[in-house]
Protein backbone atom coordinates (compact mmCIF):
# COMPACT_ATOMS: atom_id res chain seq x y z
CA UNK A 1 0.00 0.00 0.00
CA UNK A 2 1.27 3.45 -0.87
CA UNK A 3 1.56 6.31 1.57
CA UNK A 4 0.36 9.47 -0.12
CA UNK A 5 0.85 13.09 0.88
CA UNK A 6 -2.33 15.14 0.43
CA UNK A 7 -1.18 18.68 -0.46
CA UNK A 8 -4.38 20.16 0.98
CA UNK A 9 -4.46 18.25 4.28
CA UNK A 10 -0.63 18.41 4.40
CA UNK A 11 -0.47 14.91 5.84
CA UNK A 12 0.89 11.52 4.76
CA UNK A 13 -2.05 9.13 4.63
CA UNK A 14 -2.65 5.51 3.57
CA UNK A 15 -3.58 4.84 -0.04
CA UNK A 16 -7.01 3.48 0.91
CA UNK A 17 -8.13 7.06 1.64
CA UNK A 18 -7.41 8.02 -1.97
CA UNK A 19 -8.71 7.23 -5.41
CA UNK A 20 -6.39 7.09 -8.43
CA UNK A 21 -7.71 9.20 -11.30
CA UNK A 22 -5.26 8.43 -14.08
CA UNK A 23 -2.81 10.52 -16.08
CA UNK A 24 -2.52 14.22 -15.16
CA UNK A 25 -2.15 17.34 -17.30
CA UNK A 26 -4.48 16.15 -20.05
CA UNK A 27 -6.19 19.37 -21.12
CA UNK A 28 -9.79 19.09 -22.23
CA UNK A 29 -10.18 20.87 -25.59
CA UNK A 30 -12.37 23.94 -25.34
CA UNK A 31 -13.76 23.48 -28.84
CA UNK A 32 -14.84 19.88 -28.31
CA UNK A 33 -17.44 19.94 -31.09
CA UNK A 34 -14.92 21.11 -33.69
CA UNK A 35 -11.95 18.83 -33.07
CA UNK A 36 -11.18 15.89 -35.36
CA UNK A 37 -11.69 12.26 -34.43
CA UNK A 38 -7.91 11.88 -34.18
CA UNK A 39 -7.67 14.77 -31.73
CA UNK A 40 -10.53 13.35 -29.68
CA UNK A 41 -8.85 9.95 -29.63
CA UNK A 42 -5.65 11.51 -28.33
CA UNK A 43 -7.47 13.42 -25.62
CA UNK A 44 -9.80 10.64 -24.55
CA UNK A 45 -8.04 7.31 -25.09
CA UNK A 46 -4.30 7.67 -25.76
CA UNK A 47 -2.15 7.51 -22.62
CA UNK A 48 1.61 7.90 -22.06
CA UNK A 49 1.71 4.87 -19.75
CA UNK A 50 5.40 5.58 -19.11
CA UNK A 51 7.73 3.13 -17.48
CA UNK A 52 9.55 5.65 -15.32
CA UNK A 53 8.42 9.10 -14.15
CA UNK A 54 4.64 9.53 -14.36
CA UNK A 55 2.38 12.49 -13.63
CA UNK A 56 -0.97 11.41 -12.30
CA UNK A 57 -4.13 12.67 -10.63
CA UNK A 58 -5.37 11.49 -7.27
CA UNK A 59 -8.44 12.38 -5.27
CA UNK A 60 -8.48 12.40 -1.48
CA UNK A 61 -11.83 10.65 -1.62
CA UNK A 62 -12.22 9.65 2.03
CA UNK A 63 -10.75 12.89 3.34
CA UNK A 64 -10.95 16.40 2.00
CA UNK A 65 -12.43 15.12 -1.26
CA UNK A 66 -10.16 17.28 -3.41
CA UNK A 67 -8.24 16.43 -6.57
CA UNK A 68 -4.48 16.91 -6.73
CA UNK A 69 -1.53 15.81 -8.85
CA UNK A 70 1.48 13.65 -8.10
CA UNK A 71 4.82 12.68 -9.64
CA UNK A 72 5.77 9.06 -9.11
CA UNK A 73 8.17 6.49 -10.52
CA UNK A 74 6.14 3.66 -12.03
CA UNK A 75 8.69 0.95 -11.27
CA UNK A 76 9.66 1.81 -7.69
CA UNK A 77 6.17 3.31 -7.04
CA UNK A 78 7.91 6.04 -4.96
CA UNK A 79 6.50 9.56 -5.07
CA UNK A 80 8.71 12.55 -5.85
CA UNK A 81 6.04 14.99 -4.76
CA UNK A 82 2.35 15.85 -4.81
CA UNK A 83 0.98 19.29 -5.66
CA UNK A 84 -2.34 21.06 -5.82
CA UNK A 85 -4.62 20.90 -8.84
CA UNK A 86 -4.06 23.82 -11.21
CA UNK A 87 -0.37 24.14 -10.37
CA UNK A 88 2.09 23.82 -13.23
CA UNK A 89 3.85 20.55 -13.99
CA UNK A 90 6.91 20.76 -11.72
CA UNK A 91 10.45 20.82 -13.10
CA UNK A 92 12.35 17.82 -11.77
CA UNK A 93 16.02 17.84 -10.87
CA UNK A 94 18.24 14.83 -11.42
CA UNK A 95 18.43 14.47 -7.64
CA UNK A 96 14.64 14.20 -7.43
CA UNK A 97 14.66 11.42 -9.99
CA UNK A 98 17.67 9.59 -8.53
CA UNK A 99 15.92 9.47 -5.16
CA UNK A 100 13.03 7.40 -6.51
CA UNK A 101 14.82 5.08 -8.94
CA UNK A 102 14.37 1.37 -8.28
CA UNK A 103 17.53 -0.31 -6.94
CA UNK A 104 19.96 -0.78 -9.83
CA UNK A 105 20.66 -4.40 -9.09
CA UNK A 106 17.12 -5.42 -8.28
CA UNK A 107 16.04 -8.50 -10.18
CA UNK A 108 12.29 -8.37 -10.68
CA UNK A 109 11.21 -11.72 -12.01
CA UNK A 110 10.76 -10.58 -15.58
CA UNK A 111 14.13 -8.89 -15.91
CA UNK A 112 17.23 -10.78 -17.06
CA UNK A 113 18.87 -12.47 -14.10
CA UNK A 114 21.87 -14.17 -15.63
CA UNK A 115 25.22 -12.43 -15.54
CA UNK A 116 25.74 -12.52 -19.32
CA UNK A 117 22.39 -10.92 -20.00
CA UNK A 118 22.98 -8.17 -17.45
CA UNK A 119 26.39 -7.46 -18.96
CA UNK A 120 24.84 -7.29 -22.41
CA UNK A 121 22.70 -4.43 -21.20
CA UNK A 122 25.63 -2.11 -20.53
CA UNK B 1 11.95 -34.43 -31.28
CA UNK B 2 10.88 -37.65 -29.57
CA UNK B 3 7.13 -37.96 -29.19
CA UNK B 4 5.65 -38.24 -25.72
CA UNK B 5 3.60 -41.39 -25.30
CA UNK B 6 2.74 -43.95 -22.64
CA UNK B 7 5.35 -46.21 -24.25
CA UNK B 8 8.04 -43.50 -24.05
CA UNK B 9 7.25 -42.85 -20.38
CA UNK B 10 7.43 -46.57 -19.58
CA UNK B 11 10.69 -46.93 -21.48
CA UNK B 12 12.28 -43.95 -19.73
CA UNK B 13 11.10 -45.29 -16.38
CA UNK B 14 13.15 -48.42 -17.08
CA UNK B 15 16.19 -46.35 -18.06
CA UNK B 16 16.14 -44.04 -15.01
CA UNK B 17 14.74 -41.21 -17.15
CA UNK B 18 18.15 -40.52 -18.63
CA UNK B 19 16.97 -40.47 -22.25
CA UNK B 20 14.88 -37.28 -22.21
CA UNK B 21 16.31 -34.62 -24.51
CA UNK B 22 16.24 -30.84 -24.39
CA UNK B 23 12.73 -29.76 -25.39
CA UNK B 24 13.65 -26.67 -27.38
CA UNK B 25 16.80 -25.16 -28.87
CA UNK B 26 18.58 -22.15 -27.39
CA UNK B 27 20.09 -20.63 -30.57
CA UNK B 28 22.25 -17.56 -31.09
CA UNK B 29 20.27 -14.86 -32.95
CA UNK B 30 20.80 -14.68 -36.72
CA UNK B 31 21.32 -11.30 -38.39
CA UNK B 32 17.80 -11.33 -39.82
CA UNK B 33 14.51 -13.22 -39.91
CA UNK B 34 11.29 -13.01 -41.94
CA UNK B 35 9.27 -12.29 -38.80
CA UNK B 36 10.25 -11.24 -35.29
CA UNK B 37 7.82 -11.75 -32.42
CA UNK B 38 8.63 -9.64 -29.34
CA UNK B 39 7.63 -11.52 -26.22
CA UNK B 40 7.86 -15.26 -25.56
CA UNK B 41 4.75 -15.64 -23.46
CA UNK B 42 1.88 -17.90 -24.40
CA UNK B 43 0.48 -15.52 -27.01
CA UNK B 44 3.85 -14.85 -28.65
CA UNK B 45 4.88 -18.51 -28.75
CA UNK B 46 1.45 -19.50 -30.06
CA UNK B 47 1.81 -16.88 -32.80
CA UNK B 48 5.18 -18.33 -33.82
CA UNK B 49 3.77 -21.86 -33.75
CA UNK B 50 0.80 -21.02 -36.00
CA UNK B 51 3.02 -18.97 -38.35
CA UNK B 52 5.10 -22.10 -38.87
CA UNK B 53 2.29 -24.62 -38.88
CA UNK B 54 -0.49 -22.89 -40.80
CA UNK B 55 1.39 -20.40 -42.95
CA UNK B 56 4.70 -22.17 -43.57
CA UNK B 57 6.71 -19.23 -42.20
CA UNK B 58 9.48 -20.83 -40.16
CA UNK B 59 12.21 -18.18 -40.42
CA UNK B 60 10.87 -16.64 -37.23
CA UNK B 61 12.51 -15.40 -34.02
CA UNK B 62 10.69 -14.97 -30.74
CA UNK B 63 12.65 -12.50 -28.59
CA UNK B 64 12.23 -12.54 -24.84
CA UNK B 65 13.91 -10.25 -22.32
CA UNK B 66 13.55 -12.72 -19.45
CA UNK B 67 12.75 -16.39 -19.88
CA UNK B 68 9.90 -17.88 -21.86
CA UNK B 69 6.58 -18.00 -20.05
CA UNK B 70 8.04 -15.95 -17.18
CA UNK B 71 5.67 -12.99 -17.46
CA UNK B 72 1.91 -13.10 -17.19
CA UNK B 73 1.76 -16.59 -18.70
CA UNK B 74 3.37 -17.89 -15.52
CA UNK B 75 1.43 -15.58 -13.21
CA UNK B 76 -2.24 -15.88 -14.11
CA UNK B 77 -4.98 -17.96 -12.47
CA UNK B 78 -5.44 -20.11 -15.63
CA UNK B 79 -9.19 -19.60 -15.99
CA UNK B 80 -10.62 -20.40 -19.42
CA UNK B 81 -14.12 -19.37 -20.52
CA UNK B 82 -15.78 -17.70 -23.49
CA UNK B 83 -19.08 -16.32 -22.18
CA UNK B 84 -18.45 -12.72 -23.25
CA UNK B 85 -21.27 -10.46 -24.39
CA UNK B 86 -20.26 -9.01 -27.74
CA UNK B 87 -19.94 -10.83 -31.07
CA UNK B 88 -16.25 -9.91 -31.49
CA UNK B 89 -15.37 -11.29 -28.06
CA UNK B 90 -17.55 -14.37 -28.38
CA UNK B 91 -15.91 -15.13 -31.73
CA UNK B 92 -12.40 -14.76 -30.36
CA UNK B 93 -12.80 -16.61 -27.06
CA UNK B 94 -14.88 -19.42 -28.54
CA UNK B 95 -12.27 -19.87 -31.27
CA UNK B 96 -9.77 -20.24 -28.42
CA UNK B 97 -11.87 -22.85 -26.59
CA UNK B 98 -12.24 -24.85 -29.79
CA UNK B 99 -8.45 -24.90 -30.06
CA UNK B 100 -7.96 -25.62 -26.34
CA UNK B 101 -10.06 -28.77 -26.63
CA UNK B 102 -7.55 -30.41 -28.95
CA UNK B 103 -4.39 -28.62 -27.87
CA UNK B 104 -2.73 -31.41 -25.88
CA UNK B 105 -3.08 -33.82 -28.82
CA UNK B 106 -1.99 -31.22 -31.35
CA UNK B 107 1.13 -30.21 -29.42
CA UNK B 108 1.79 -33.73 -28.12
CA UNK B 109 2.21 -31.99 -24.77
CA UNK B 110 -0.21 -32.31 -21.87
CA UNK B 111 -1.52 -28.82 -21.18
CA UNK B 112 -3.91 -30.36 -18.62
CA UNK B 113 -6.95 -28.58 -20.03
CA UNK B 114 -9.74 -29.45 -17.63
CA UNK B 115 -13.30 -28.43 -18.55
CA UNK B 116 -14.56 -28.43 -15.00
CA UNK B 117 -16.99 -25.56 -15.52
CA UNK B 118 -16.79 -21.86 -14.70
CA UNK B 119 -19.54 -20.48 -12.49
CA UNK B 120 -20.10 -16.72 -12.20
CA UNK B 121 -22.06 -15.74 -9.11
CA UNK B 122 -24.89 -13.19 -8.98
CA UNK B 123 -25.36 -11.36 -5.68
CA UNK B 124 -28.01 -8.75 -6.45
CA UNK B 125 -30.91 -8.06 -8.80
CA UNK B 126 -28.69 -6.22 -11.24
CA UNK B 127 -26.28 -9.18 -11.43
CA UNK B 128 -29.20 -11.55 -12.08
CA UNK B 129 -30.50 -9.41 -14.93
CA UNK B 130 -27.09 -8.83 -16.50
CA UNK B 131 -26.03 -12.48 -16.27
CA UNK B 132 -29.32 -13.73 -17.72
CA UNK B 133 -28.87 -11.30 -20.58
CA UNK B 134 -25.38 -12.71 -21.02
CA UNK B 135 -26.76 -16.28 -21.04
CA UNK B 136 -29.19 -15.41 -23.83
CA UNK B 137 -26.66 -13.39 -25.85
CA UNK B 138 -24.12 -16.21 -25.50
CA UNK B 139 -26.60 -18.81 -26.74
CA UNK B 140 -27.36 -16.68 -29.79
CA UNK B 141 -23.62 -16.71 -30.49
CA UNK B 142 -23.38 -20.47 -30.06
CA UNK B 143 -21.55 -20.11 -26.72
CA UNK B 144 -22.76 -22.44 -23.97
CA UNK B 145 -23.93 -20.76 -20.78
CA UNK B 146 -26.76 -21.58 -18.40
CA UNK B 147 -28.56 -20.00 -15.48
CA UNK B 148 -28.55 -21.76 -12.10
CA UNK B 149 -30.58 -21.17 -8.97
CA UNK B 150 -28.61 -20.86 -5.69
CA UNK B 151 -29.52 -24.48 -4.85
CA UNK B 152 -28.26 -25.71 -8.22
CA UNK B 153 -25.09 -23.66 -7.75
CA UNK B 154 -24.54 -25.27 -4.34
CA UNK B 155 -25.03 -28.70 -5.88
CA UNK B 156 -22.43 -27.91 -8.56
CA UNK B 157 -19.98 -26.50 -6.00
CA UNK B 158 -20.62 -27.96 -2.51
CA UNK B 159 -18.20 -25.67 -0.58
CA UNK B 160 -20.33 -22.67 -1.61
CA UNK B 161 -22.37 -20.94 1.10
CA UNK B 162 -25.82 -19.88 -0.10
CA UNK B 163 -26.80 -18.55 3.31
CA UNK B 164 -29.48 -15.86 3.07
CA UNK B 165 -27.83 -13.95 5.89
CA UNK B 166 -24.61 -13.31 3.98
CA UNK B 167 -23.78 -9.66 3.32
CA UNK B 168 -24.04 -10.40 -0.41
CA UNK B 169 -26.12 -13.60 -0.64
CA UNK B 170 -25.87 -15.79 -3.73
CA UNK B 171 -28.99 -15.16 -5.83
CA UNK B 172 -28.05 -17.30 -8.80
CA UNK B 173 -25.18 -18.13 -11.10
CA UNK B 174 -24.25 -18.38 -14.75
CA UNK B 175 -22.43 -21.62 -15.55
CA UNK B 176 -20.30 -22.28 -18.60
CA UNK B 177 -19.61 -26.01 -18.56
CA UNK B 178 -17.07 -25.86 -21.40
CA UNK B 179 -14.94 -23.49 -19.33
CA UNK B 180 -12.22 -24.60 -16.95
CA UNK B 181 -8.51 -24.35 -16.34
CA UNK B 182 -5.23 -25.44 -17.96
CA UNK B 183 -1.62 -25.76 -16.81
CA UNK B 184 -0.23 -22.34 -17.74
CA UNK B 185 3.48 -23.26 -17.90
CA UNK B 186 2.74 -26.32 -20.03
CA UNK B 187 1.01 -24.08 -22.57
CA UNK B 188 4.15 -21.99 -23.02
CA UNK B 189 6.40 -25.06 -23.00
CA UNK B 190 4.20 -27.00 -25.42
CA UNK B 191 4.08 -24.17 -27.95
CA UNK B 192 7.82 -23.48 -27.53
CA UNK B 193 8.70 -27.13 -28.09
CA UNK B 194 6.62 -27.48 -31.26
CA UNK B 195 7.66 -24.10 -32.66
CA UNK B 196 11.33 -24.88 -32.03
CA UNK B 197 10.88 -28.26 -33.70
CA UNK B 198 9.61 -26.50 -36.84
CA UNK B 199 12.64 -24.19 -36.93
CA UNK B 200 11.50 -21.14 -34.96
CA UNK B 201 14.30 -19.51 -32.94
CA UNK B 202 13.32 -18.76 -29.35
CA UNK B 203 15.90 -16.28 -28.05
CA UNK B 204 15.73 -15.63 -24.33
CA UNK B 205 17.46 -12.90 -22.32
CA UNK B 206 17.32 -10.70 -25.39
CA UNK B 207 15.61 -7.42 -24.60
CA UNK B 208 14.35 -5.25 -27.45
CA UNK B 209 15.70 -1.71 -27.00
CA UNK B 210 14.53 -0.12 -30.24
CA UNK B 211 12.52 -0.70 -33.40
CA UNK B 212 14.34 0.26 -36.62
CA UNK B 213 12.53 1.80 -39.58
CA UNK B 214 13.63 2.89 -43.06
CA UNK B 215 13.07 6.26 -44.76
CA UNK B 216 9.55 5.27 -45.81
CA UNK B 217 8.73 4.47 -42.18
CA UNK B 218 8.55 0.70 -42.69
CA UNK B 219 10.00 -1.63 -40.07
CA UNK B 220 13.48 -3.02 -40.83
CA UNK B 221 14.25 -4.81 -37.58
CA UNK B 222 14.97 -4.35 -33.91
CA UNK B 223 17.83 -3.27 -31.66
CA UNK B 224 18.37 -5.69 -28.83
CA UNK B 225 20.75 -6.32 -25.95
CA UNK B 226 22.24 -9.01 -28.20
CA UNK B 227 22.70 -6.80 -31.25
CA UNK B 228 20.70 -5.63 -34.25
CA UNK B 229 18.34 -8.16 -35.77
CA UNK B 230 16.65 -7.47 -39.11
CA UNK B 231 13.07 -8.32 -40.08
CA UNK B 232 10.44 -6.94 -42.42
CA UNK B 233 7.65 -7.84 -40.03
CA UNK B 234 7.65 -7.37 -36.26
CA UNK B 235 4.81 -8.49 -34.02
CA UNK B 236 4.70 -6.96 -30.54
CA UNK B 237 3.13 -9.35 -28.00
CA UNK B 238 4.47 -7.82 -24.81
CA UNK B 239 1.43 -7.48 -22.50
CA UNK B 240 2.18 -4.87 -19.82
CA UNK B 241 5.18 -3.45 -21.70
CA UNK B 242 3.36 -2.88 -25.00
CA UNK B 243 3.24 0.91 -24.57
CA UNK B 244 7.00 0.98 -23.96
CA UNK B 245 7.76 -1.04 -27.09
CA UNK B 246 5.28 0.71 -29.38
CA UNK B 247 6.71 4.07 -28.37
CA UNK B 248 10.01 2.90 -29.89
CA UNK B 249 8.20 2.93 -33.24
CA UNK B 250 6.45 6.22 -32.50
CA UNK B 251 3.02 4.66 -31.94
CA UNK B 252 1.12 5.88 -28.90
CA UNK B 253 -1.26 3.32 -27.47
CA UNK B 254 -4.65 3.56 -25.73
CA UNK B 255 -3.28 1.42 -22.91
CA UNK B 256 -2.63 1.64 -19.20
CA UNK B 257 -0.54 -0.91 -17.31
CA UNK B 258 -1.62 -2.04 -13.85
CA UNK B 259 -0.34 -4.61 -11.37
CA UNK B 260 -2.68 -7.58 -10.99
CA UNK B 261 -2.20 -10.01 -8.12
CA UNK B 262 -2.83 -13.66 -7.49
CA UNK B 263 -2.16 -15.94 -4.57
CA UNK B 264 -2.21 -19.62 -3.71
CA UNK B 265 -2.96 -21.46 -0.49
CA UNK B 266 -1.23 -24.42 1.03
CA UNK B 267 -2.06 -27.58 -0.95
CA UNK B 268 -4.97 -29.66 0.30
CA UNK B 269 -6.83 -32.73 -0.94
CA UNK B 270 -9.41 -32.25 -3.73
CA UNK B 271 -12.21 -30.09 -2.37
CA UNK B 272 -13.09 -27.59 -5.05
CA UNK B 273 -14.62 -29.09 -8.21
CA UNK B 274 -14.95 -26.08 -10.51
CA UNK B 275 -13.99 -22.44 -11.02
CA UNK B 276 -16.02 -19.81 -9.20
CA UNK B 277 -15.92 -16.12 -10.07
CA UNK B 278 -17.75 -13.29 -8.46
CA UNK B 279 -17.36 -9.84 -9.96
CA UNK B 280 -19.53 -8.20 -7.34
CA UNK B 281 -17.64 -9.22 -4.22
CA UNK B 282 -14.48 -9.81 -6.24
CA UNK B 283 -13.50 -13.43 -5.73
CA UNK B 284 -11.89 -15.77 -8.24
CA UNK B 285 -11.05 -19.25 -7.04
CA UNK B 286 -10.23 -22.72 -8.29
CA UNK B 287 -8.04 -25.59 -7.12
CA UNK B 288 -4.91 -26.63 -8.96
CA UNK B 289 -4.08 -30.28 -9.56
CA UNK B 290 -1.31 -29.80 -7.00
CA UNK B 291 -4.02 -29.03 -4.44
CA UNK B 292 -3.48 -25.32 -3.91
CA UNK B 293 -6.43 -22.98 -3.99
CA UNK B 294 -5.63 -20.53 -6.78
CA UNK B 295 -7.09 -17.11 -6.02
CA UNK B 296 -7.19 -14.07 -8.26
CA UNK B 297 -7.19 -10.60 -6.69
CA UNK B 298 -7.81 -7.25 -8.32
CA UNK B 299 -5.69 -4.59 -9.96
CA UNK B 300 -4.18 -1.68 -8.09
CA UNK B 301 -5.68 1.71 -8.79
CA UNK B 302 -2.51 3.28 -10.20
CA UNK B 303 -0.43 2.43 -13.26
CA UNK B 304 2.75 0.60 -12.40
CA UNK B 305 5.40 -1.73 -13.80
CA UNK B 306 6.47 -2.95 -10.37
CA UNK B 307 5.10 -6.52 -10.63
CA UNK B 308 3.86 -6.21 -7.08
CA UNK B 309 0.59 -4.97 -5.66
CA UNK B 310 -0.88 -3.61 -2.45
CA UNK B 311 -1.67 -6.04 0.34
CA UNK B 312 -5.11 -4.50 0.84
CA UNK B 313 -6.10 -5.62 -2.67
CA UNK B 314 -5.40 -9.28 -1.85
CA UNK B 315 -7.03 -8.92 1.58
CA UNK B 316 -10.21 -7.64 -0.02
CA UNK B 317 -10.42 -10.76 -2.18
CA UNK B 318 -9.75 -13.09 0.75
CA UNK B 319 -12.56 -11.47 2.72
CA UNK B 320 -14.95 -12.25 -0.12
CA UNK B 321 -13.63 -15.83 -0.41
CA UNK B 322 -14.13 -16.40 3.32
CA UNK B 323 -17.71 -15.19 3.16
CA UNK B 324 -18.64 -17.27 0.10
CA UNK B 325 -16.70 -20.33 1.29
CA UNK B 326 -16.61 -20.31 5.12
CA UNK B 327 -14.90 -23.72 4.94
CA UNK B 328 -11.72 -21.92 3.77
CA UNK B 329 -11.69 -19.51 6.72
CA UNK B 330 -8.60 -21.10 8.28
CA UNK B 331 -6.63 -21.92 5.13
CA UNK B 332 -3.10 -20.55 5.04
CA UNK B 333 -1.95 -18.61 2.01
CA UNK B 334 1.47 -19.69 0.76
CA UNK B 335 2.51 -17.22 -1.90
CA UNK B 336 1.30 -14.10 -3.64
CA UNK B 337 2.69 -12.30 -6.66
CA UNK B 338 1.88 -9.69 -9.25
CA UNK B 339 2.02 -9.28 -13.00
CA UNK B 340 1.60 -6.20 -15.17
CA UNK B 341 -1.54 -6.17 -17.30
CA UNK B 342 -2.22 -3.78 -20.18
CA UNK B 343 -5.77 -2.51 -20.10
CA UNK B 344 -7.65 -0.87 -22.99
CA UNK B 345 -10.42 1.68 -22.48
CA UNK B 346 -13.10 -0.80 -23.64
CA UNK B 347 -11.46 -3.84 -21.97
CA UNK B 348 -11.24 -5.65 -25.30
CA UNK B 349 -7.93 -6.66 -26.87
CA UNK B 350 -6.18 -5.14 -29.87
CA UNK B 351 -5.00 -7.76 -32.37
CA UNK B 352 -4.17 -5.76 -35.43
CA UNK B 353 -1.97 -4.02 -37.94
CA UNK B 354 -0.61 -0.64 -36.88
CA UNK B 355 -0.07 2.64 -38.76
CA UNK B 356 3.60 1.56 -39.18
CA UNK B 357 4.20 -0.74 -42.15
CA UNK B 358 5.41 -4.15 -41.02
CA UNK B 359 4.52 -3.57 -37.36
CA UNK B 360 1.73 -5.60 -35.77
CA UNK B 361 0.42 -5.58 -32.24
CA UNK B 362 -1.36 -8.09 -30.04
CA UNK B 363 -2.15 -6.47 -26.70
CA UNK B 364 -4.79 -5.12 -24.37
CA UNK B 365 -5.84 -8.50 -22.99
CA UNK B 366 -6.06 -6.82 -19.60
CA UNK B 367 -6.77 -9.15 -16.73
CA UNK B 368 -7.95 -12.10 -18.79
CA UNK B 369 -5.63 -12.98 -21.65
CA UNK B 370 -4.62 -16.52 -20.74
CA UNK B 371 -7.93 -18.02 -21.84
CA UNK B 372 -7.43 -16.65 -25.34
CA UNK B 373 -3.86 -17.90 -25.85
CA UNK B 374 -4.44 -20.38 -28.72
CA UNK B 375 -7.08 -18.24 -30.47
CA UNK B 376 -5.05 -15.07 -30.12
CA UNK B 377 -1.88 -16.66 -31.50
CA UNK B 378 -3.84 -18.29 -34.30
CA UNK B 379 -5.48 -15.13 -35.66
CA UNK B 380 -2.41 -12.95 -34.99
CA UNK B 381 -0.29 -15.34 -37.08
CA UNK B 382 -2.89 -14.97 -39.85
CA UNK B 383 -2.77 -11.17 -39.51
CA UNK B 384 1.02 -11.15 -39.91
CA UNK B 385 1.19 -13.79 -42.68
CA UNK B 386 -1.57 -12.22 -44.83
CA UNK B 387 -0.94 -8.61 -43.76
CA UNK B 388 -4.68 -8.51 -43.08
CA UNK B 389 -6.80 -9.50 -40.09
CA UNK B 390 -8.56 -12.84 -39.80
CA UNK B 391 -12.36 -12.66 -39.80
CA UNK B 392 -12.29 -13.31 -36.05
CA UNK B 393 -10.10 -10.32 -35.11
CA UNK B 394 -11.20 -7.81 -37.73
CA UNK B 395 -13.26 -5.91 -35.14
CA UNK B 396 -10.35 -5.80 -32.65
CA UNK B 397 -8.39 -3.10 -34.49
CA UNK B 398 -6.65 0.06 -33.27
CA UNK B 399 -8.87 2.44 -35.25
CA UNK B 400 -11.88 1.73 -33.07
CA UNK B 401 -10.65 4.31 -30.58
CA UNK B 402 -10.83 6.88 -33.36
CA UNK B 403 -14.10 5.83 -34.99
CA UNK B 404 -15.86 5.07 -31.71
CA UNK B 405 -16.74 1.51 -32.79
CA UNK B 406 -15.72 0.09 -29.40
CA UNK B 407 -16.17 -3.50 -28.26
CA UNK B 408 -17.27 -2.33 -24.87
CA UNK B 409 -16.89 -5.34 -22.61
CA UNK B 410 -16.00 -2.84 -19.86
CA UNK B 411 -19.56 -1.58 -19.77
CA UNK B 412 -20.90 -5.09 -20.34
CA UNK B 413 -19.20 -6.63 -17.33
CA UNK B 414 -18.87 -3.49 -15.20
CA UNK B 415 -15.51 -4.75 -13.94
CA UNK B 416 -12.18 -5.72 -15.35
CA UNK B 417 -12.30 -9.34 -16.37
Amino acid sequence: MLKIHCPYCETDLPETEFHGEGEAHIVRPENMADISDAEFEKFFFIRDNHKGIVFERWRHLHGCGRFFNAVRHSVSDKFIKTYKAGEKKPELSQEDIDAVLPPAKSTPANEPIYADAVEGEK
Amino acid sequence: MARFSAFAVAKEAMLSNKGWKKQWENPEPKSSYDVIIVGAGGHGLATAYYLAKEHGITNVAVLEKGWLGGGNTGRNTTIIRSNYLYDESAGMYNHAINLWENLSQELNYNVMFSQRGVMMMAHNVHDCQVFQRHVHANRLNGVDNQWLTPEQAKEFCPPLSISKSARYPVMGAALQKRGGVARHDAVAWGYARKASEMGVHIIQQCEVKGINRDASGAVTGVETTRGTIGAKQVGVVAAGHTSVLMEMAGVQMPLESYPLQALVSEPVKPIFPCVVMSNTVHAYISQSDKGELVIGAGTDQYTSYSQTGGLHIATHTLEAICEMFPIFGRMKMLRSWGGIVDVTPDRSPIVAKTPVKGLYVNCGWGTGGFKATPGSGNVFAHTIAKDAPHKINEGLHLERFRTGRLVDEAAAAAVAH
